[in-house]
């Protein structure tokens, strides 16, 4: 393995853990507020109990959060010194303002997880509500960075290379920001409410108490379930971005070679770049065209528009985002099935095939939102800031770094394990514990 | 002193707000590695009483503490990239050292907090968190220690030439470059230095906290075996400067200051003042800070890296400005309120009982 491969690979292994603890952290925080919320207008116990417990997982999940996240502000100068000495005047702003959402959310998440008898309710509602914000803040923020790495803006480039000119305003609003934003957030609350509503469904199913269950399946599906249905949409709006900013990384994920007038969309296959085709695809005539032009005879610029030593891997690309688009699918549709359901006015917790749906798709979205993120960052390869600096001129001199991303590789291996079996444990307390059952009653009277 | 007020501007600035968030994480987050030690070190027939009280201690805010190195970072690399990318690639190993340390004193603390209470299982993270917190400050004083050697920027330059010369000459060892910076006696002086500052910190903490007097005394006897182990780690620092190139050394007036906060620290833990020695000494610990920040001004990375030869330009410095002032209206605030909701007596007095 080349030094490059290992920075690259160290990279991806420390983004890809900390994406899922910092979805976790940007949606839990919501769904908690929400719980509380409920609480405190109905006076309904169920309500409480659930705020209680879903804040005992997220100070674990967000403690490892805050260190991995660490860990990767560390990276970009451990193993992208030449991207921060070209960038960092221009994107240091965002992520030093990122800092301070941070502090906000930690700050807060403290007086919330910490504070249940020690600030008045409304103080320690506003707490949840702070969180929830500076979460959400601190995730835009971060994705301003990556949006600028897609699009870069605000410079002129001098004769030797160096960004003169520089303008750090105009750099968070790169043409890929707001889409990037937008797209993030949905993924978050998706990934999280589905994820969510998925362990509770399971607890149901296993005979848990109803009126428990119910009540967080309404909250976690009320803000799951709206942004799997919205993320379609905005995905839309990225892959339209993509076909006009970035042409090689959609020809890259559609698997496209050539430039076409009336381009088919192919579902499916593998490209295969020897023979310089996409093979076994399901291709729908004009579909390309349509969906990232919306108009069937728009040209769309193939992979040949290119040189070869600018293509990104093209079938990791395809593949991932073949991946991202069907979890993405599947989340809508039973997101659908819920909404009939309480258009309906079924009950939630009678409907054993739904339940049964909802357990099957708890991991999708952060098995999506992984396969997204593999289609940006893979699919801008091989330039870490497009256009304008190679990933192989940014990274560090330092010889022999297969040593630290295997360290890497181990520590979050041993960390993930960790993690899921303190999360399981909870969830199995919740499933046995007699306060459960008790608040289950307490809630039974009011249903 | 006064050549340095003349010649402040907007990088001076930046890199004082900079020291002071560095300052921030060594009074907070460095008291929790120190913390850390003294839950190793735990003993007599209070120990479990020790460990409750450090848990307690460190308990709701250790992240909030912990934050203040990010924003070191992030103020790092925005203000002072090239700065940034050289600490990063010199010194690679201790860094990514550091950050293992890092993660696992974070991680093992929650699953402590949060995992199985069964004693085997509270033991095994209890010495992962205990160990964790040890080497972390080491790694950070050996780090610091490099950087004043001026050692890094040395390996820095010969790591530049080496890119430039296509190939060629006759290349440095890996060790020259990567390991012989920290991996030397002033750095590891400094090591010990910055463990002793902390596990000093933590004492005298965690003395002012304690609400049962035996448990207080504990807490004393061990600030004042820390504050020795200061001193030799201090002068063994000093008796291994003249030899290294670089800076002059802290300004005389400054030692004087830091000597005296020292005395009071020490004779107030002695004599059991335990409010005025957690002023002296956290007075004490920040000196020490500025005292070398003020003797490599305006080196950054000495002998090669300037203050203002690293800065970004100037449009980005008044924005991150902006951005840090704005972001301090809200910060301090709300850390006022957080310390007003933990910092209530009662809740050492109930744990302590
Ligand atoms: C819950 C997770 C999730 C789901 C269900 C989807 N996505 Fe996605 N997608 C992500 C999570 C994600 C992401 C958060 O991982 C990415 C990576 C970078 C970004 O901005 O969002 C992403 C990137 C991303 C990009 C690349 C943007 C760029 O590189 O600038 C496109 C074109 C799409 N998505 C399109 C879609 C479409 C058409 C979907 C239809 C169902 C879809 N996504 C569902
Ligand atoms: C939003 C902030 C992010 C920033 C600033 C960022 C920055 C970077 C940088 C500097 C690199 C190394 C250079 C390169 O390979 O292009 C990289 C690579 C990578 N990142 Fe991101 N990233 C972000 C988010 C993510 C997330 C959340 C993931 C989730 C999995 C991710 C996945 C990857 C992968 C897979 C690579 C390796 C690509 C390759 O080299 O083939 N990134 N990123
Ligand atoms: C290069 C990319 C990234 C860097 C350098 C980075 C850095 C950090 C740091 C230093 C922390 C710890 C702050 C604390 O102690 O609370 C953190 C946490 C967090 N990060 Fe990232 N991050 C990156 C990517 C992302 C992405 C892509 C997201 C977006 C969705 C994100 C969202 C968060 C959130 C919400 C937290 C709060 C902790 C939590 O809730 O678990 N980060 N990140």
């Amino acid at each position: 393995m080349t030094d490059l491969l290992a920075a690259r690979a160290q990279m991806a292994l420390s983004l890809g853990f900390h994406i899922v603890f910092a979805e976790i952290g940007v949606a839990m925080p919501l769904l908690m507020v929400l719980a509380e919320w409920r609480w405190r207008r109905s006076g309904d116990g169920a309500y409480l109990e659930l705020a209680r417990r879903w804040a005992k997982g997220t100070a674990i999940l967000f403690a490892i959060g805050a260190v991995s996240g660490t860990v990767l502000s560390f990276e970009l100068g451990l193993l992208w010194p030449g991207f921060m000495r070209l960038a960092g005047p221009l994107i240091g702003l965002p992520f030093s303002l990122e800092g301070f959402a941070f502090f906000t959310e930690a700050i807060f998440l403290g007086v919330y997880l910490h504070g249940w008898d020690r600030v008045g309710p409304r103080a320690h509602l506003a707490a949840g509500v702070v969180v929830a914000v500076s979460g959400a803040a601190s995730a835009v923020f971060v994705v301003l960075v990556n949006a600028w790495m897609n699009t870069p803006t605000g410079f002129e480039q001098s004769a030797d290379g160096r960004l003169v000119n520089i303008d750090p305003i105009a750099a968070m609003q790169s043409s890929a920001a707001f889409e990037q934003a937008l797209h993030m957030l949905l993924a978050a609350y998706a990934a999280t409410g589905l994820g969510v509503a998925g362990v509770h469904s399971w607890l149901l199913l296993r005979g848990g108490s109803r009126a428990f269950n119910r009540r967080a399946l309404e909250i976690a599906l009320a803000v799951g379930a709206s942004a799997a249905l919205l993320q379609p949409i905005s995905g839309d709006i990225s892959a339209r971005a993509v076909a006009v900013a970035q042409p090689i990384k959609l020809a890259a994920l559609e698997g496209l070679w050539k430039t076409e007038r009336g381009a088919p969309l192919s579902i499916g296959g593998w490209p295969d770049a020897a023979r310089e085709e996409t093979r076994w695809a399901l291709k729908i005539p004009y579909g390309l065209s349509l969906l990232a032009f919306h108009d069937p005879s728009a040209e769309v610029k193939g992979l040949e528009s290119a040189k070869r030593a600018d293509w990104p891997p093209i079938a990791l690309v395809h593949s991932a985002f073949q991946l991202m688009v069907g979890l993405g699918s599947a989340m809508a549709l039973v997101s659908l099935w819920c909404a009939w359901v309480a258009w309906r006015r079924r009950d939630l917790t009678a409907q054993r095939g739904l339940l049964r749906a909802l357990v099957l798709i708890a991991p999708f979205g952060f098995i999506a939102t992984e396969a997204g993120w593999i289609v940006t960052e893979v699919g801008r390869q091989p330039w870490v800031v497009r256009g304008l600096l190679r990933t192989a001129d940014a990274v560090t001199p330092m010889p022999g770094l297969v040593v630290p991303m295997l360290l890497f590789t181990l520590l979050y291996l041993g960390l993930g394990a960790i993690v899921v079996t303190l999360i399981a444990s909870l969830v199995r307390e919740t499933a046995a514990s007699p306060a459960d059952a008790a608040t289950g009653a307490a809630g039974g009277a009011t249903t | 002193m006064t050549s340095v007020v003349a010649s402040l501007g907007l990088p001076e600035l930046i890199a004082g707000i900079l020291v002071l968030a560095l300052n921030a994480y060594v009074l907070t987050g460095g008291a929790d590695f120190g913390g850390g030690v003294w839950d190793l070190l735990a003993r007599g027939p209070r120990r479990d009483a020790q460990r409750a009280l450090i848990a307690h201690s460190i308990g709701p805010i250790w992240e909030v503490n912990h934050i203040w190195l990010i924003l070191v970072v992030v103020i790092l690399f925005a203000a002072f990239p090239e700065a940034f990318a050289t600490l990063g690639t010199v010194l690679h190993v201790p860094l990514t050292l550091m950050l293992v340390g890092i993660v696992l004193r974070g991680s093992s603390f929650v699953f402590r907090s949060y995992g199985a209470q069964d004693d085997s299982t509270q033991r095994r993270w209890g010495r992962v968190f205990a160990s964790a917190s040890i080497v972390t400050p080491v790694l950070l004083g050996m780090i610091v220690g490099a950087i004043a050697s001026g050692a890094v920027g040395e390996a820095a330059g010969t790591l530049l030439a080496l890119q430039s010369a296509s190939g060629g000459a006759t290349a440095p060892s890996f060790a020259a470059i990567f390991l012989a910076p920290w991996l030397a006696p002033f750095p590891i002086a400094m090591g010990a230095l910055a463990l002793a500052m902390f596990a000093f910190l933590a004492a005298v903490y965690l003395a002012v906290a304690a609400r049962d007097d035996l448990l207080r005394d504990d807490f004393r006897r061990r600030g004042l075996g820390a504050a020795l182990a200061m001193f030799v780690a201090a002068f063994g620092g000093l008796a291994l400067t003249p030899r290294l190139s670089g800076i002059a050394g802290p300004a005389l007036e400054l030692q004087a200051v830091t000597a005296v906060a020292a005395l009071l620290a020490i004779w107030a833990l002695w004599t059991r003042r335990w409010s005025l020695a957690r002023i002296a000494a956290a007075a004490q610990v920040s000196l020490i800070l500025w005292g070398w920040v003020l003797a490599q001004y305006p080196f950054v990375i000495p002998p090669a890296q300037t203050l203002r030869g690293v800065a970004s330009p100037r449009f980005t410095l008044q924005l991150l400005l902006y951005g840090l002032l704005a972001g301090s209206v809200i910060l301090i605030p709300s850390l006022g309120y957080l310390f007003r909701v933990f910092a209530a007596r009662g809740h050492f007095e109930r744990m302590t009982r």
